[in-house]
């Protein structure tokens, strides 16, 4: 089994968001970095798989030098080597280019990564690099298992699930509860350091820009309500709030 | 500009957020000066989907093949490229949905696309083709540039207030020949919570959390939901701990939902939580502890004990 999970390297989930430079630049200052929390998950259902039906885990990351704490971090987590692409990810079709491109020339049997990263939430990835390589790609996966040259996934839909069975290769967005999310160890930190990491250059270009970026507006003051007169809640959002 | 609205159908009806979309599309139509054609994929009647034209689509292309029903990320995206080589769109605009997402994106790849998701608002065309959309989970928005000659947009659920007139589009059915490798994946079984209001959706949301104290408590909540004609949500360590299904977990990794009304019981308002609940036009909250941080991000807010307050709000919403 030869898997590639591709990762994304976002602002940790409780990062306060701002920007600077006339609103046209995320603040990087003060944030920490982790792995996409999806793109955790896939990460550690592909170690999974790894160690069941043998084979190897490469991590893909599209993103400059910042994002290596984060690759390292898969790597210790269990993969065996990684590849960095050396360019800022801004676009969905420019980020699913670069991990075509990479797949092409490696024939993996599984390409897995989160259904979306949480900073742009675009959720398109996997569909665009799944399209590029003629393979077929599905999302939201949130179950897994693989035997011989066939998957069988649960994938989430509005309000229920869907179980179903593909032959390999495949492309999947992935989800919980497709696993649990993997703490490395430190024998795992200790031999990440010598894995293999490759850095190669990007092509093409991006099809989108960011021209600003502005905060939503502050929220009003909470109305409170006692609880002897929870009633009375009702009858505001009837008339004054007018949701009812 | 000719534009393609890709809509979605639950139950051979037009989704709510696809006429958000329909809607979308003919004003970015009227600001190009083009039209709107509609792409429906599944089972629906004619009359159904004639309601595209209440929001402005002028015809509705109907690929109704049976073998089309199951919805299919595969075919459904070769059933869009042809759709839109058919129409000569240069503007694809979709509700998002984790389906539209999946079977755009193909046909984004296909046709070297750019893709922006999430948007809250009609492009700007002063200067290129720009849309606001909500980016870190609705924590911040972004005016994107898109550069590439064809456009995908995927419309934030709720973000479009529409207008709707008495319009009939034309409906014209659609076949096309597909490969039968686009059926190779099987859907084995599909589980579908029936009869409830379908979560993402829904105008009007009860959630619980962790507050609720186990599964066999739930029954104040869902009688709220029910006096309201509400869908259930919940927090993500009450799926985690299976009290509740998963497709109910909104948040940062879950169902992001943007209601109208956002009823929080016994959430203590975690970030991560917060980031799948804050395009909720209100939000109210009711915990017992004065200083749970959810407090902050509510619009009203009991302080008091869920087992106490949620009957009170069903005797109130039955007396209305
Ligand atoms: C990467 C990451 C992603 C995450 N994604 C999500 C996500 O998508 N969604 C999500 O929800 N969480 C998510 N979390 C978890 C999140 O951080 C919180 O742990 C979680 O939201 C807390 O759930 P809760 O509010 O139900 O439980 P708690 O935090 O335990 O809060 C329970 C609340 O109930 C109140 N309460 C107790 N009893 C009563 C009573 N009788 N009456 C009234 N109130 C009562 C308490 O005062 C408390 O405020 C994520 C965490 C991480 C690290």
């Amino acid at each position: 089994m030869k898997i590639l999970v591709c990762i994304s390297s976002v602002p940790d989930t409780t990062s306060k968001i701002s920007f600077t430079d006339g609103d046209t630049q995320f603040n990087k200052t003060g944030i920490q970095y982790i792995i996409g929390p999806y793109d955790d998950y896939a990460l550690a259902r592909a170690v999974e798989l790894k160690e069941s039906l043998g084979g190897t885990v490469t991590v893909l990351n599209v993103g400059l030098a910042d994002a290596e704490p984060q690759i390292r971090k898969a790597l210790a987590i269990g993969a065996d080597d990684a590849i960095r692409v050396d360019v800022e990810p801004t676009d969905s079709y420019f980020v699913a280019e670069q991990i075509a491109r990479i797949a092409k020339a490696e024939n993996y049997d599984l390409i897995l990564m989160g259904r979306e990263t949480t900073d742009y939430n675009s959720g398109v990835v996997h569909g665009i690099v799944g399209e590029l390589l003629g393979v077929a790609s599905f999302s939201p996966v949130m179950e897994l298992s693989i035997e011989g040259n066939h998957a069988k996934m649960t994938r989430e839909i509005e309000g229920g699930k869907e179980k179903l069975e593909a032959s390999l290769p495949l492309v999947l967005g992935c989800q919980e509860p497709i696993a649990e999310w993997k703490i490395p160890n430190m024998r795992g930190i200790m031999t990440a350091r010598t894995k293999p990491l490759k850095v190669v250059a990007p092509s093409g270009e991006s099809l989108t820009s960011i021209d600003k970026y502005n905060l939503p507006p502050a929220k009003g003051a909470v109305k409170m309500i006692p609880a002897e007169d929870a009633g009375q809640l009702i009858r505001l959002l009837q008339t004054e709030a007018k949701v009812l | 500009m000719s534009v393609l609205v890709y809509i979605e159908l639950a139950e051979g009806s037009i989704k709510k957020t696809s006429f958000e979309a329909i809607f979308y599309a003919s004003k970015v139509a009227e600001m190009t000066g083009g039209s709107v054609t509609a792409l429906a994929i599944g089972e629906a009647s004619a009359a159904e989907l004639g309601k595209a034209g209440n929001y402005g689509a002028a015809k509705v292309l109907h690929a109704g093949d049976s073998s089309l029903f199951q919805s299919n990320i595969i075919a459904y995206s070769k059933v869009l490229l042809e759709a839109v080589s058919k129409t000569g769109a240069k503007i694809i605009v979709t509700a998002k949905s984790s389906l539209a997402d999946a079977v755009t994106a193909r046909a984004a790849g296909a046709l070297k696309a750019g893709v922006v998701g999430n948007v809250t608002e009609l492009p700007d065309l002063s200067s290129g083709f720009k849309v606001k959309r909500s980016i870190f989970s609705g924590k911040a928005f972004a005016l994107t540039q898109i550069s590439s000659d064809i456009k995908v947009i995927a419309i934030k659920k709720n973000a479009i207030s529409t207008v709707e007139t008495s319009s009939e589009a034309a409906v014209e059915s659609f076949s096309i020949s597909l490969d039968a490798s686009v059926f190779d994946a099987k859907v084995t079984e599909t589980v579908k919570a029936s009869g409830a209001v379908s979560l993402p959706e829904a105008d009007l949301v009860v959630s619980g959390g962790r507050g609720m104290k186990g599964p066999e408590h739930w029954q104040p909540l869902l009688d709220l939901a029910e006096a309201l004609g509400a869908a259930t949500a919940c927090s993500k360590p009450v799926s985690d701990l299976d009290w509740r299904p998963h497709h109910e977990h909104v948040g940062q990794t879950g169902v992001k939902v943007a209601p109208n009304l956002y009823i929080a019981c016994g959430i203590s308002g975690a970030i991560q939580h917060l980031a799948g609940v804050n395009s909720s036009k209100v939000i109210v909250v009711i915990n017992k502890d004065p200083e749970a941080p959810f407090f902050k991000a509510a619009d009203y807010g009991i302080v008091g004990d869920v087992f106490d307050v949620l009957p009170k709000l069903t005797a109130a919403v039955k007396a209305l």
